[in-house]
């Protein structure tokens, strides 16, 4: 499909927003661009059929069982949309309550602030929250910036991060641009190793950063015992709170000894993510950290008005221009009012009953490493299927031709040929039997037609894609 | 109990085939004593009461005041395609393109906004955004000190005060040293910055139009950090940059820009978009998604994320970034909100907003005691120097439902009567008059 530079028809006039056009005398030529920029000129009827067309040639879960695993697919409400359109909110300037005394002009938007941080601390039993991380791999990145700010504040002398093998790639990525040095322990039966953790733990250790139920879809059962350990060498229990859906009213991770979480609301909050983004993920934190949250912080009077916090003197600073993203943690926060304290845990578990079901009909015919009780996913394994050639690649190119996205393959990186499945709570089972059945189908199809797997894609726009041609041409922009 | 479709027949069938009798019994391994201590929530609301609360909140918010705050983030007016086509479930509803085939609607579109920035900035390459401007330079002067192997940056204070406090708490960790130069009379000081390089810098740091809405050319300043092999960051406000020598037309390595003011609402500070690009011997540094053009084994043109081996799932601790999303839906509206104006569109917008601005500075400063804080040329925005703290003219004249602008004092001590003011193609000539006449009585 040509792109729209190559549909650009020069002097076509598209939608103007406004009427008279100014001279250019107001600024000095020297300091104006030469030449024509290069935006399409378009009418927008073309505007609006190439964008239609280019949407007709994507899955979203509108549209498509999305049972990416770790990434927490389910149904994202319309209502929540309506929310964030109301114009009481999207034309809110943000320096708006910067103004002496005119947080006076954004109440609403501060209250909103207000209960969606007291309602996630609750729901996840932290002393504090802060809504100002733009995305879960930013959480991450405030949540580690914490850990430092709290032992230095304490003068420990702290270097070092552990990180499960179990746990999501963005953590030691994090933990790394925090500043700090990444230790890996290994799992054993699909859990962390307390044995295992005793050897790298030392008082160099800064923190842990955990992931629960971690990557493999299981639930660290030893976490007491781990609490234990790392609180002998003050260092902090870091929860990756991107698996939330799993345990909402089963556990709460401040109850259990965790002094960091970040939460990714696009997943368990059900804000659309659009193709890879904006996110939203706020960090709950336990008392003794709360002192070190980013600036500002929603504070409520005595008088019951609303107003931001600027004096945090042993805060990190700002990890955000304002409030995080504010658009997306609405929603949020309107889809907490809708489900409830009940509502939430309904949802964790029928979300852990449908990926246990599919577990359960799936294992006769995939490998599925620790075949017991799983949370909100599980991990199947092709790699008996790949004796014969036929690998998870193909398996996920097979389901695009069935009309599914693909589940996540390859990851975790310590299954091989992981098929990580998550279907969520939001699909009925229908779709989860239909799933299975056309899973299963395609398994058989290993001994009698691999090539459909193999050659799989042929129902869309185009067949396997060239990865290593791209990287190599470096074919970025539309400028041949 | 909504989203969740499973009637309680289903469930039991489901039950049974795991082979567990209540669904109570999948929780097994969370012990008494990991069980919440509380759980203390509100009971559900229907959509019809959730609604009707979040009506009455947004009715709490001052929304109807005419505005002149800018600071960074303008209220341009958006072409109702943006959302209508952005709004579309198969976009909306997706996740990040993981599946090529299954998502090339959403990887051409990400294509198409990285040639349409690039084109906007004059520069090379693009990545598919990061979270919005302020971190998006935290990430360019990430990559100049990876690049460079120094330590050592050079920013104007010029630039806005927002992303330097931004800076200062990204790299309160890190091995890296700040040396900002004062800006004079809200000018960015070129020689000073220039007189600050030498071969220990990593970066120099500056914004066009700087905070205080002064149009410069780095040209020179660029060309100078070339020689002692520094890297060029600049900030810009894409809007503008229909009109204004670029980016890469002054020889910058990484350009910036927050990317709000094309197509996405206020919104109380976000979702934003960081636009983000560089020059190509820069790209294997730049964190992030990038989108690459390739063929499929029939020999059709196709789109994949592409430079993966940069990221942190596959290098994790030695990734360039630990981002691992993007703002692929910001980008879109970008996208979609630059197609919709087109070439002639956006110039307009950009002109037009420029014309209201130099309006609006010159009824101001005809009110006595009033004058330009600004030097030079200006765009969309301006500052000027007012007989009292503008802290006491906002109070005034925020309660008559204006809101006259930024004050300075709250970052430029010195600056405590500087009003930062600014206009776009949605401010009439009539608020303009208005705005003048009330800020003439405020003062009397």
């Amino acid at each position: 499909m040509k792109t729209i530079f190559q549909k650009s028809v020069a002097g076509r006039e598209g939608c103007w927003p406004c009427e008279g056009i100014a001279e250019e005398a107001y600024i000095p030529k020297e300091l104006l661009r030469d030449g024509e920029v290069g935006l399409p000129s378009a009418s927008e009827l073309d505007v609006v059929r190439h964008f239609t067309r280019l949407s007709q040639r994507n899955y979203g879960v509108d549209g498509n069982f999305y049972p990416l695993g770790s990434c927490t697919m389910k149904y994202n409400p319309k209502f929540t949309e309506v929310v964030a359109a109301m114009p009481g909110f999207t034309r809110l300037h943000p320096v708006l309550p910067q103004l002496r005394g005119a947080g006076g002009l954004c109440q609403g938007a501060l209250e909103v602030m207000y209960e969606t941080e007291a309602l996630l601390s609750e729901i996840t039993g932290m002393a504090a929250f802060t809504l100002h991380p733009m995305a879960g791999a930013h959480g991450e990145l405030t949540g580690t910036m914490l850990m430092a700010a709290y032992h230095k504040d304490r003068g420990n002398k702290k270097t070092k991060v552990i990180v499960p093998d179990s746990a999501h790639g963005t953590n030691p990525a994090s933990a790394a641009i925090a500043g700090f040095d990444v230790v890996s322990v290994e799992s054993k039966d699909g859990i962390v190793d307390p044995a295992a953790l005793a050897e790298v733990l030392d008082d160099e250790v800064a923190g842990m950063m955990m992931t629960c139920p971690n990557t493999l879809g299981l639930f660290e059962k030893n976490l007491p015992e781990i609490v234990r350990m790392l609180r002998k060498v003050d260092a902090l229990l870091y929860y990756d709170g991107a698996n939330l859906n799993a345990i909402m009213g089963k556990m709460r991770v401040g109850d259990v000894g965790f002094d960091i979480v970040h939460l990714n609301l696009h997943k368990t909050f059900a804000t659309p993510h659009g193709g890879g983004g904006p996110g939203s993920g706020p960090v709950g934190v336990s008392e003794k950290v709360a002192p070190f949250l980013p600036i500002s912080r929603v504070a409520k009077r005595e008088d019951g008005r609303y107003f931001l916090d600027y004096d945090q003197p042993k805060s990190i600073g700002y990890v955000a221009p304002f409030y995080g993203n504010f658009g997306v943690y609405l929603k949020a926060y309107a889809y907490i009012l809708r489900l409830g304290g009940k509502g939430l845990t309904r949802a964790t578990e029928n979300a852990v009953l449908a990926a246990n079901y599919m577990r359960k009909r799936l294992c006769d015919h995939f490998e599925v490493p620790y075949n017991r009780i799983c949370m909100h996913e599980f991990v199947a394994s092709a790699s008996e299927q790949a004796k014969k050639g036929v690998h998870a690649l193909d398996f996920a190119k097979g389901l695009l031709d069935k009309g599914y996205h693909a589940p996540t393959v390859y990851f975790p990186l310590i299954v091989p040929e992981a098929i990580m499945i998550e279907p969520t709570e939001t699909e009925n089972k229908e779709t989860l039997d239909q799933f299975c059945d056309d899973l299963i189908e395609l398994a058989g199809l290993v001994d009698t037609h691999p090539e459909i797997l193999t050659s799989a894609p042929v129902t869309l726009p185009v067949t396997r894609l060239d990865e290593t041609k791209a990287a190599r041409a470096m074919e970025l922009t539309d400028d041949l | 109990m909504p989203f969740v479709p499973h009637t309680e027949d289903e469930v039991r069938e489901m039950l049974a085939t795991i082979g567990v009798d209540s669904v109570e019994d999948l929780f097994a391994e969370i012990t008494p004593d990991m069980r919440p201590k509380s759980f203390d929530l509100p009971e559900g609301l229907s959509e019809m009461e959730v609604l009707s609360k979040l009506e009455g909140l947004a009715a709490k918010n001052a929304i109807n005041s005419v505005s002149f705050l800018g600071a960074g983030f303008y209220d341009h007016y958006i072409p109702a395609a943006v959302d209508a086509l952005t709004m579309r479930g198969e976009f909306y509803t997706a996740y990040t393109p993981y599946q090529p085939e299954a998502s090339q609607g959403t990887l051409q579109a990400i294509f198409e906004y990285q040639t349409a920035v690039t084109r906007l900035l004059g520069m090379e390459c693009a990545n598919a955004s990061v979270y919005d401007g302020g971190t998006a330079l935290y990430e360019a002067l990430m990559m100049a000190v990876r690049k460079t192997k120094r330590r050592k940056i050079v920013v104007s204070e010029a630039l806005n005060p927002i992303y330097r406090v931004m800076l200062g708490s990204y790299t309160s960790n890190l091995d890296v040293e700040f040396v900002t130069v004062p800006h004079k009379d809200g000018m960015t000081d070129i020689e000073g910055l220039k007189a600050a390089l030498d071969d220990s810098i990593a970066a120099v740091l500056v914004q066009n139009p700087n905070f205080f809405g002064s149009i410069n050319d780095f040209t020179e300043l660029f060309a100078a950090a070339k020689a002692v092999k520094a890297v060029s960051v600049v900030s810009a406000y894409p809007v503008l940059q229909a009109l204004l020598k670029t980016p890469g037309a002054m020889g910058a390595d990484v350009a910036v820009a927050e990317g709000q003011s094309l197509g996405l609402p206020l919104s109380f500070g976000g979702p934003y978009l960081g636009i983000m690009t560089c020059t190509k011997p820069m790209v294997r540094q730049m964190p992030g998604r990038i989108v690459g053009r390739t063929t499929d084994t029939e020999g059709r043109t196709g789109y994949v994320l592409t430079l993966q081996a940069r990221e942190q799932h596959i290098r994790r601790q030695k990734a360039t970034s630990n981002i691992c999303s993007n703002q692929s839906l910001c980008a879109l509206r970008a996208l979609v909100h630059l197609c919709a104006l087109g070439e002639l569109g956006l110039k307009r917008a950009a002109r037009v907003s420029v014309e209201r601005a130099h309006i609006c500075a010159e009824k101001l400063t005809a009110v006595p005691g009033v004058s330009l804080l600004t030097k030079g040329a200006f765009g969309n925005e301006f500052a000027v120097t007012l007989p009292v703290n503008a802290f006491e003219v906002i109070a005034k004249l925020t309660e008559r439902g204006y809101v006259p602008g930024f004050p300075l004092g709250r970052y430029f001590e010195g600056l405590e009567n500087g009003l930062l003011v600014a206009c776009t193609e949605k401010t009439s000539e009539e608020q303009i008059g208005i705005f003048a006449e009330m800020l003439r009585g405020a003062l009397k």
